[in-house]
């Protein structure tokens, strides 16, 4: 292993490869602030680029760096102006935003950076030494684990109702997971609740699901409220403030400890992905976080906004683990990087790191540089950055509007889909209006596609539902979700009581 | 009755119509070979549109005592005060920019758009309104079009590429 790790540094250090990773993170962070250009759209961006060096090597350190760099650039859009670009940046905005609204946007990204930075580089040092050995496990995975995986992180929305409002939440989950059902599935391969209209066959789109739920509904409060603005733009010396202090610091660096684990360890599992990570790490630390600190998840609490942060970071490095070490792409955007990697000849697998150690350890230690380039590149910037908001509201809401009816309209390339939004976006201020919690029917919409495909999955292979008792792990995945939905419920309930 | 009792009732009915296309509109449709499996493609909608007529009909009759959301400061019964014109112009505004783009091309439904939204909030510096939304229109395009390859239509239908 030191002989390949210094081979990894020995590549990953040299000049081409350092402004590689360097550009890399540069293109990522700003591409991805723009709502609707994920990471899976800029690295096939980039594949011409990468290819173009012939190098695969510094291709894959390229397109590593830009990976990075655009689930941070995500973060920045989610955290300034509610508006999540991508799945896994949506659970950032719960406390982000709040930050934000507060006049504390450059505490708020700094602390995602941090957490990003840290995250990233435990997942790295993660996969230096399990990657062969997590492989082998992630393998273990049936469609029932992933079954009841999917219902692990349903049983987030327990965290998003806040007191008296748990059925609320549920029935927004509901609606997300019948949104979900409408259009064809990649199962049954057949159009469910299209109503005859064409632009629905592939589905509503996630972003513009996101922009409706988040994005629109708080422009629109901006709008109706112009005082709202002025309470975060007024604080203008507070806005490009990085300084953390020592008490924030200590309450999230085990956050940061903790979510990094979990969220490396879900992404090695091909399918589960950043997005899980993100949302079970928030769950999971706002139902361990003392009573007093709960109350404070989804007003602006330091400890939501570093889980997500770090547990996304950990998973992207942990979905790297199954592509090098397996050739199993464990998510869309790493299936795009095996794609780029068969064209430059490169087949990942059991035999890489014997057959090219250059190319596997190389892009493992470019995963360290990666980090500190983007924390170097991304600690000056976010004063310039968090200024965006002292813009005037006159210029700031439409430009809003405008990335987000752009981010719906680049996502699905259709002008329908800006009907949806803007239809979906009007039902959902309504929604808030009524106290009704948004995140739940994301998380339904994004995790009801997974669900339904892997509960088939697992029926077929057992002609039934038996896999739940036949499976000790099914079995012990879905008591933690009953346990993640019902302690809060038995505990809200007692608080009211009393 | 409250306003989210009311939406609890809309979606309760969205549901039962839901229920209905999936208990007696999907099944009749599914291929001889796919009604072997155990999970048909309508198993998932009607567990849903059962829990979820339940969960709504939960809310409507106010079973558990709600709280106001976490974090949301906005009061509808203050909607006098709110300044409704200028949400609703703008919500017309992005509806008919999703209608025009098209037809009119991305460069001057963008440019109409930022513009118009500016002056509607408020702003009287016209010649910087025009230059910021000429400017961004521009840049924007080119950044998606020329930069990111991926195609938008900059000028009207009648101009052509």
């Amino acid at each position: 292993m030191i002989e390949g790790l210094l081979l990894g540094l020995q590549t990953a250090l040299s000049l081409k490869n350092m402004l590689m990773v360097i550009g890399g993170c540069i293109v990522g962070t700003f591409i991805g602030m723009l709502p609707g250009l994920g990471p899976m759209s800029i690295i096939a961006i980039m594949i011409p680029v990468a290819i173009s060096l012939g190098d695969p090597a510094a291709a894959l350190i390229l397109l590593a760096g830009v990976y990075y760099g655009a689930i941070f650039g995500g973060s920045t859009s989610s955290i300034l102006i509610n508006a999540p670009g991508v799945a896994s940046t949506v659970a950032t905005s719960f406390d982000g935003y709040p930050l934000t609204r507060q006049g504390k946007a450059g505490k708020a990204l700094t602390i995602a950076a941090i957490s990003s930075f840290a995250g990233g580089t435990l997942g790295a040092i993660l996969l230096l030494f399990f990657a062969p050995a997590l492989a082998s496990v992630a393998l273990l995975f049936h469609s029932s684990e992933y079954f009841a995986l999917m219902v692990v992180g349903l049983s987030a929305i327990a965290a998003f109702a806040g007191s008296g409002q748990v059925f609320k939440a549920l029935l927004m989950t509901i609606v997300g997971l019948v949104l979900a059902t409408i259009g064809e599935g990649a199962q049954f391969n057949m159009p469910r609740f299209t109503m005859g209209i064409m632009d629905l066959q592939s589905g509503i789109g996630f972003i513009t699901l996101a922009m409706a739920m988040f994005a629109i509904p708080e422009t629109l409060f901006l709008v109706l409220d112009p005082a709202r603005s002025g309470k975060a733009s007024d604080k203008q010396s507070e806005i490009s403030n990085l300084r953390i202090t020592k008490k924030e610091a200590k309450q999230i660096a085990p956050v940061i400890g903790r979510q990094s684990i979990q969220g490396f360890l879900i992404g090695v599992m091909p399918g589960a992905g950043a997005t899980i990570a993100s949302f079970l790490g928030y769950a999971v630390e706002r139902n361990i976080a003392p009573k007093a600190e709960q109350e404070e998840f989804g007003k602006g609490s330091v400890k939501g906004l570093a889980a997500p942060e770090s547990a996304n970071n950990a998973a992207c490095t942990g979905s790297f683990v199954p592509l090098l070490t397996l050739g199993i792409p464990g998510s869309g955007t790493t299936a795009i990087l095996l794609g780029a990697l068969i064209a430059l000849n490169v087949s990942p697998g059991p035999r890489l790191m014997q057959d090219q150690p250059d190319i596997f350890w190389s892009v493992i230690i470019s995963m360290y540089i990666g980090n500190v380039v983007l924390l170097i590149l991304n600690l000056p910037l976010i004063p310039y950055i968090a200024k965006v908001l002292t813009v005037p509201r006159t210029f700031l809401i439409p430009f809003i509007l405008f990335f987000t009816l752009m981010g719906a309209y680049i996502g699905q390339n259709n002008a329908t889909e800006l009907l949806f939004l803007v239809g979906m976006g009007v039902a959902a201020t309504v929604l808030r209006f009524a106290s009704y919690p948004l995140a739940p029917l994301l998380i339904g919409f994004i995790l009801g596609p997974m669900l339904e495909d892997n509960f088939s999955r697992a029926t077929q292979l057992y002609d039934g539902i038996s896999f739940i008792w036949e499976r000790p792990m099914t079995a012990v995945l879905l008591v933690v979700a009953i346990l993640l939905i019902v302690l809060p419920a038995l505990r809200s309930r007692a608080k009211t009581k009393g | 009755m409250a306003l989210d009792r009311w939406i609890a009732l809309i979606i309760a009915l969205v549901f039962l119509i839901y229920g209905h296309t999936a208990f007696f509109g999907m099944d009749d449709l599914l291929p001889p070979i796919l009604k072997r499996n155990p999970i048909w493609p309508s198993t998932f909608p009607k567990i849903l549109s059962i829990v979820g007529v339940l969960a709504a009909i939960t809310v409507l009759l106010n079973f558990e005592k709600s709280a106001k959301q976490v974090g949301d400061d906005m009061d509808i019964s203050k909607w006098r005060e709110y300044r409704l014109f200028d949400a609703v112009a703008l919500i017309a505004g992005m509806l008919v920019y999703a209608l025009s783009l098209r037809s009119l091309g991305f460069l001057t439904a963008t440019f109409l758009f930022l513009a118009l939204g500016g002056l509607l909030l408020g702003e009287r510096r016209y010649w910087l309104l025009v230059l910021v939304a000429a400017v961004a229109s521009y840049g924007i395009w080119y950044l998606v079009d020329s930069v990111l390859g991926i195609y938008m239509t900059p000028y009207p239908a009648f101009v052509g590429r």
